[in-house]
């Protein structure tokens, strides 16, 4: 019972510093001014446009898919996959399970494995081409280690462990509504879970901030209007 | 002039998917402008010296431009070191230093920021690459915030959009901020506020330069074609960068201009106070300057009591007045409300033969192959016309309308995906020589495209900074000086004058 609380402390700590990291890093991005009109033409002319501009960005990586076709397809593979794999853990925190997640468990079975082939397809290019290589930074391999070892310890509980889901569904759902259940002893959920608690705290401080960045990103959200328009901000609204 | 001492680089067969080079680090370690004298530094308000506490204010500093930006705060925290961008820079293809890839000048930046700014880089600074502001740091600043001509194109193509030209403008203005300008922007930038134009061309200089021009264009031509200046109560004020006054190819295209308002029957006029429409504080990453700068011409339109501002030939000015002058010193509520303002000279010109205004002898341009530049200014950072894109279209559109023989280059260095001509940003000084030729390779390898297959001989630029790039480095790849054109000059050429009278 002892792990049980000491996992349950890690996860409700980590999840705080996630969220109330998030929101911070969210509400600075938001607030902080974009004093002159900068966005990268040709650019949309219209709010609409802006939504249909950021839609393809965030979905099929357009811009990506027109600079570099082999980060296009490990990268967008890796999201898509990732994107699956989270819908897929929902069964853990609902019950009983929403109807969608239920349909896709199927395709999420393989997800973990193109999650994987993509982490590895980005992980090879910090080696292998040599510019790539120039900008790494330690912490860019360690995320990256971070992810895939998520990634196998979750692949080991399923087909190494043979632990009990629904004992883990139940310490999952245990802690959700402040009722305790235990967490079952086996190395790979520890390490799993651990490595979880790991990205939780590394996410609202790292580079990860670029899924919720892209959404500010004044190159990409600002309408082309400035001559319809007189925007000011920030020094230029003095 | 002094002999160049490194090797042009060599034009290879255009080929779909470029060669990228293998990076060679340090390869322009020992590129590095000439410094501003304190004086130069002074008179746009900034520390003459290096300040003694230089560390300090200059991290000082950083933090407040992050502070008041959205895109740095945004920029420096979500690259993801995908390394889609670090093919993309025209420098780092035409160096392989691979401080030239926009990451990791970026990343310059970003390391001094993360340091002193973010949890990660003050506790663990070898992890994520966080480095103190020392000497050393500087002087990577200074040489390649200087290599970087804030082109944007990276910007395209990263998946968020990160805009290198974002970065290196504040890091240029950090280092003006301690002292540490270039003489080139800053120099001239201090002309502009005391004279009212990057020559430093006072009012009677430019009198007597405008009177010259209409005597050799009316004995060209038989027609009394006028270069109005300071003319209280003419319609339109024509805002055009300095250059235009003063050097082929440049004056052939205010000779286009001036025919193009003489064929419309159109009231305009210069303006001696506001006689340059450059803002190189855009360059250096000065909010104080560019509005400073910016001001002038509004108060040239007031006192003029003109009803609209037409813009000339120049990309980053474009984009100063077209994004940035409403912001920094409108609402433009005094000029007529029919037209935007401010208006390119190229969609004045455009709307007018659209109306059937102008009288165009294509023949007349037959001798010319023509190829047009996008400059990355117009291309990235502004519009023409009513559409997304416009800025592509009309100034094509002007062209087949005035010549017969249009090629565009290939499609990976055009539209938002042109290449700089390598001397944007304030980097055209002959201090610059070897970084400008070699950051020209790119673009010259599509020319050579389209000069073998098409036999062009005309190469089109709408930027002022682009003509003279270009009039000194197609010499260093063999090809004539003359080549480079102004669009306004084709569009004079094809003008039949007098045709309306
Ligand atoms: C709005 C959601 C998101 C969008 C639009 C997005 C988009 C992208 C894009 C375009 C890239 C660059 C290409 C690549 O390397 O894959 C990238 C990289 C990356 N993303 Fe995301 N992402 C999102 C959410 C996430 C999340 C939730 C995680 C992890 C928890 C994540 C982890 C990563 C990592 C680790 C990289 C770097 C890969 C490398 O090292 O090469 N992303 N992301
Ligand atoms: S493309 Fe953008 S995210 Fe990728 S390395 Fe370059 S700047 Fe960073
Ligand atoms: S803005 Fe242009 S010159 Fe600067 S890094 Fe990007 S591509 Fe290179």
């Amino acid at each position: 019972m002892t792990l049980s609380v000491v996992y349950a402390i890690f996860f409700y700590a980590a999840t705080l510093f996630l969220l109330v990291g998030l929101a911070r890093k969210i509400a600075i991005y938001a607030r902080t001014p974009a004093p002159l009109k900068i966005p990268t033409t040709p650019a949309p002319i219209t709010k609409a446009g802006v939504v249909w501009r950021m839609t393809k960005e965030v979905t099929v990586f357009r811009s990506l898919f027109f600079s570099n076709k082999w980060i296009w397809l490990f990268g967008w593979m890796f999201h898509v996959a990732l994107a699956l794999v989270l819908a897929r853990h929902l069964r853990y925190f609902t019950e009983p399970v929403w109807g969608w997640v239920t349909l896709i468990q199927p395709f999420g079975k393989y997800a973990a494995f193109a999650m994987i082939a993509g982490l590895a397809g980005l992980w090879a290019r910090r080696f292998l081409v040599d510019r790539v290589r120039y900008i790494t930074n330690l912490s860019d391999h360690l995320i990256l280690a971070l992810l895939m070892a998520i990634a196998l310890s979750g692949l080991s509980i399923k087909y190494l462990s043979h632990t009990d889901i629904v004992d883990i569904k139940a310490y999952v759902m245990g802690l959700m509504y402040f009722d305790l259940q235990p967490l079952p002893a086996d190395g790979f959920v520890l390490l799993h879970f651990s490595l979880v608690i790991a990205l939780m705290i590394v996410f609202p401080i790292s580079k990860l901030l670029h899924a919720p960045g892209l959404f500010f990103s004044p190159t990409r959200v600002q309408v082309d209007n400035p001559r319809e328009v007189r925007h000011t901000a920030g020094w230029t609204a003095e | 002039m002094a002999k160049p001492t490194f090797d042009t680089p060599e034009l290879k067969p255009y080929q779909e998917v470029p060669d990228i080079p293998h990076i060679e680090p340090g390869a322009m370690a020992h590129s590095r402008p000439f410094m501003a004298k304190p004086e130069h530094n002074e008179s746009i308000g900034y520390p003459g010296e290096l300040v003694d506490n230089w560390q300090e204010a200059g991290v000082k500093r950083l933090g407040e431009l992050v502070e008041g930006s959205k895109a740095l705060r945004v920029f420096l925290d979500t690259c993801v070191k995908c390394g889609a961008c670090t093919d993309k820079c025209h420098y780092f293809l035409g160096t392989a230093d691979p401080k030239n890839m926009p990451v990791a000048r970026q990343d310059l930046l970003r390391s001094v920021y993360r340091r002193y700014y973010t949890f990660a880089g003050k506790y663990f600074p070898k992890l994520v690459g966080a480095k103190d502001f020392d000497k050393e740091v500087l002087d990577d600043w200074y040489n390649y915030f200087h290599q970087c001509s804030q082109c944007r194109r990276c910007s395209v193509f990263c998946p968020y959009g990160i805009d290198t030209a974002e970065i290196s403008m504040a890091a240029r203005e950090v280092m003006d901020s301690i002292g540490v300008g270039q003489k080139y922007c800053n120099e001239i930038l201090g002309k502009v506020h005391v004279v009212g134009n990057n020559l430093g061309l006072p009012e009677p200089a430019l009198k007597d330069t405008l009177e010259g021009l209409e005597e050799d264009v009316e004995e060209d031509t038989g027609i009394p074609i006028r270069f109005p200046l300071d003319e209280k109560g003419a319609d339109i004020l024509l805002i055009t960068p300095s250059a235009d006054f003063f050097a082929e190819p440049h004056i052939d295209g205010l000779i286009g201009y001036a025919k193009v308002f003489h064929q419309a029957g159109a009231s305009w006029t210069l303006s001696s106070y506001a006689s340059e429409a450059a803002n190189f504080s855009m360059f250096i990453g000065s909010g104080a300057n560019l509005k400073k700068t910016a001001q002038r011409i509004r108060d040239a339109a007031e006192e003029l009591g003109v009803k609209r501002i037409i813009v000339g030939e120049c990309g980053h000015a474009w984009r100063v007045a077209y994004s940035f002058w409403n912001t920094l010193v409108g609402p433009f509520d005094f000029l007529d409300p029919k037209y935007p303002a401010p208006m390119h000279i190229v969609e004045y010109t455009y709307d007018l033969i659209q109306r059937g205004v102008l009288k165009l002898d294509k023949e007349a341009n037959d001798h010319r192959r023509i190829t047009f530049h996008d400059s990355c200014n117009v291309a990235r950072a502004s519009r023409m016309g009513n559409m997304p894109g416009g800025q592509f279209i009309l100034p094509r559109e002007v062209l087949k309308a005035c010549a017969n023989n249009f090629y565009d280059m290939p499609p990976d260095t055009i539209h938002e995906k042109t290449f700089c001509c390598g001397g944007g940003g304030g980097l055209l000084t002959d201090d610059l020589m070897e970084l400008r030729v070699k950051g020209a390779m790119p673009r010259m390898q599509a020319l050579k495209q389209v000069v073998d297959e098409y036999e062009v001989n005309t190469l089109v630029a709408i930027c002022a900074i682009c003509k003279t790039q270009f009039a000194k480095t197609l010499p260093y790849y063999e090809y004539p000086m003359s080549m480079i054109t102004s669009l306004h000059e084709v569009v004079g050429d094809a003008i039949q004058l007098g045709s309306n009278d």
